[in-house]
């Protein structure tokens, strides 16, 4: 019996402890992602946003939480009903689960695997399955058209930030996203790999779906896009999962770019400083561009989105993989 | 063998709560909120009328086609993976197998764009 608790029990619960101290803190910052969003965008606006929920309107999310969660779930007649419902599960729980490989500091991390950087991109580009089985089910032309522009943008932009992961692993030699943040103790990977990063940056807003290319909810045409029949926590899943998606793809751009949770500066005031809160400091910082590109940039048109996706990124990105393997082996830089 | 298990343990045990999670929160909901169905509540987004037919018709042949050069390029970036972390011990040879097979694609690239795949009027 001892045994047993020694072996199997006493680790299975610092496992499940250690995935609650991941999952409140991610479930309270989207929550509170989307206040923020209205906050920056009203400030940006010169409006005050909401303000009447609670004390500077800190209680809105909860009571936006409360309102959907007390609403009526329609399934429409003519729907795929165990799809209908299993495509927004499969957003939310994609979006939770690459948190898993997510280092918030110098061995903080749930799981340590080799291939971190593949099992993120893994579970990112299956985000496009939430999209397709929730545009397919609901049997509506709204969103099945959504749903169908929604992935082919999300799988075009997949290829860029391919390659520019591609250029980053060059220069780290190592899947692993603890080595990748730790081979940018000299120089964060945002000054020499600039372009990339900048390619990076985009190539998320186009995958998140968010403005200026959120064509799948592009109101005047297509209502909402793919969740157009969703209601209640149905709904509710696909948003938090959007904005969890949000999240993940800053931390990423934190980790492959920005120096993870390293100080700006090795030197004493920064490194006071403990590496989670540089870590969380720098995801709001992509965060809050996220939310300035959206109130700064008129939407995209759906020919143009794909132009730049497959004829600026796609070619630029290629090239730019050429170059650093060939200045890597030209001045000997490779890492051993 | 053991130890990779015990590595990937966690994300196991993860997708399972985060699984949880979401049956959770949909079925209370479920459970919580008054459920009133009727006919027009359950009829598909229209602008005020029954749909003519069924929304799983045709579509343009172009999605399929992004589909399809989304696999050429996205195994190209599998290949590339693996490549990259190799890259310190493959040495020259290495490098310049992997320019070869990129100027192939890049080949297939240009007569693809060439040819008007890449165009949405």
């Amino acid at each position: 019996m001892a045994e047993l608790w020694s072996i199997y029990l006493w680790p299975g619960a610092i496992i499940v402890a250690k995935i609650v101290a991941i999952l409140v803190p991610l479930l309270l910052a989207v929550a509170y992602l989307t206040l923020a969003e209205r906050k920056v965008i009203a400030a940006m606006q010169l409006r005050k946003g909401p303000n009447v929920v609670g004390w500077f309107g800190l209680l809105q999310p909860v009571a936006d939480g409360l309102k959907l969660f007390v609403k009526e779930t329609v399934i429409p007649t003519g729907a795929n009903k165990v799809v209908f419902v299993l495509a927004p599960m499969v957003t939310f729980v994609l979006a939770l689960v690459a948190w898993a490989v997510i280092p918030f500091d110098e061995g903080m991390v749930l799981a340590d695997i080799n291939v971190g950087v593949l099992y993120l991109f893994a579970i990112s580009s299956m985000g496009v399955y939430g999209v397709i089985m929730a545009g397919w089910a609901s049997n509506s032309k709204y969103a099945f058209l959504g749903a169908l522009r929604s992935a082919a943008q999300m799988v075009s932009y997949e290829i860029s930030m391919g390659f520019v992961i591609v250029t980053v692993l060059l220069c780290v030699g190592s899947l692993n996203l603890t080595k990748v943040v730790m081979a940018q103790q000299n120089v964060w990977f945002a000054v020499p790999l600039l372009p990339m990063f900048v390619i990076f940056f985009v190539s998320t807003l186009a995958e998140t779906n968010r403005s200026p290319f959120d064509l799948p909810e592009a109101e005047a045409e297509l209502v909402s896009g793919y969740n157009v029949e969703y209601s209640s926590m149905t709904f509710a899943l696909f948003f938090l999962g959007e904005y969890a998606n949000m999240i993940l793809m800053s931390a990423l751009t934190t980790i492959l770019f920005l120096g993870g949770w390293l100080a700006p500066f090795g030197f004493a005031p920064f490194t006071w400083v403990p590496g989670p809160i540089w870590f969380a400091a720098k995801i709001s910082f992509v965060l809050f561009l996220f939310l300035w590109v959206r109130a700064t940039f008129p939407r995209y048109r759906y020919d143009q989105l794909m132009r730049l996706g497959w004829k600026v990124f796609l070619p630029l990105s290629l090239l730019w993989v050429v170059v650093t393997a060939i200045a890597l082996v030209a001045f000997g830089w490779v890492p051993q | 063998m053991q130890e990779l298990l015990v590595q990937y343990l966690p994300i196991l045990i993860f997708l399972g709560i985060a699984v949880g999670l979401a049956v959770l929160m949909v079925a209370a909901s479920l459970i919580v909120a008054q459920q009133k169905p009727d006919r027009e509540k359950l009829s598909p987004y229209e602008c005020g009328f029954d749909p003519f037919e069924d929304a799983r018709g045709r579509f343009d042949v172009r999605f399929y086609l992004v589909a399809i050069l989304f696999i050429i390029f996205d195994l190209e970036v599998a290949f590339l993976f693996p490549w990259a972390v190799a890259f310190g011990d493959i040495g020259a040879l290495g490098l310049w197998s992997m320019m070869v097979f990129l100027a192939v694609l890049t080949i297939g690239f240009v007569y693809e764009w060439k040819k008007g795949a890449l165009e949405w009027e």
